[in-house]
């Protein structure tokens, strides 16, 4: 598992490949708050290659929307499958994100 | 001709796995147990999401909060799995905990932006039956129980 992090024009895309769970959270959290402190504003995060995430792993994603909203930011989600669509309605986080079906619309939609 | 191959009916698999307290090694449990999952055929969905997110969860629990992380004490998984439903028992060694006392709506609109505060909430979302009994013996803990029925 890892997270893998590049630029597209102004947007921060992170990539997480396999699971995202308390074991590995505290990684996400800290590469994306680096790139907050370096001035970045818009974030997106793609889960095409992710398994499964644990509640460790949502509770780091909502600590992260807030943590941008407050610095004047956006974080959108991108690509989840049937299963981690399923898991966000679940826990309703569905109504606290933006979350487009491809990495393209993610991207067009800041 | 050939003979046929004996029904999955008849099969079921039994495994123990015993940790420390390191949330390092939930993964890799997850996988020993979801592995026989697959092989009786549960369905992708169980295999994607039940099974390892409640599994995940139970476990980090007994580490986190039950055995706070402690290196002198370990969490016990013992799985049953056979074509009509998962048992998995999650043995810690802390203090008594009330399962039902934690009852707050994760899902309330005023509880959305908590970071914390999903794990029961999942684990009994994705499992059929989530219960907890003590660990009688030596040493003493609490035991979670998972059922899931195959789908």
């Amino acid at each position: 598992m890892s997270f893998t992090i590049k630029k597209e024009g102004e947007i921060v895309v992170v990539d997480v490949e396999g699971q995202l769970i308390v074991g590995n959270r505290q990684e996400l959290k800290q590469k994306v708050l680096d790139e907050l402190e370096r001035g970045e504003k818009k974030f997106l995060i793609d889960f095409a290659q992710t398994g499964y995430i644990d509640s460790s792993g949502l509770g780091v994603l909502v600590s992260l929307s807030k943590k941008i909203r407050e610095q004047g930011g956006e974080l959108r989600l991108a690509n989840l499958n049937d299963d981690l669509k399923t898991l966000f309605e679940l826990t309703k986080l569905d109504t606290l994100f933006q979350i487009s079906d491809t990495r393209d619309r993610a991207l067009a939609s800041f | 001709m050939a003979a046929s191959l004996p029904s999955d009916a008849g099969l079921r698999v039994n495994l123990e796995v015993e940790i420390p307290s390191d949330v390092a090694y939930i993964e890799r449990v997850v996988e020993l147990i979801r592995h026989p999952c697959a092989e009786l055929a549960y369905n992708a969905h169980q295999l994607a999401l039940n099974v390892p997110v409640a599994l995940s969860e139970a476990i980090s629990n007994a580490i986190l909060r039950a055995n706070n992380e402690d290196p002198d004490k370990r969490v016990r998984v013992r799985a049953a799995v056979d074509t009509m439903r998962l048992v998995v028992d999650v043995q810690d060694e802390g203090e008594p905990f009330d399962l039902d006392g934690n009852i707050r709506d994760a899902t309330d609109p005023l509880n959305i932006e908590r970071e914390d505060g999903r794990g029961l909430f999942l684990m009994r979302a994705l499992m059929d039956r989530v219960e907890r009994f003590d660990a009688n013996g030596s040493p003493h803990g609490n035991i979670v129980r998972l059922i899931l029925r195959r789908a």
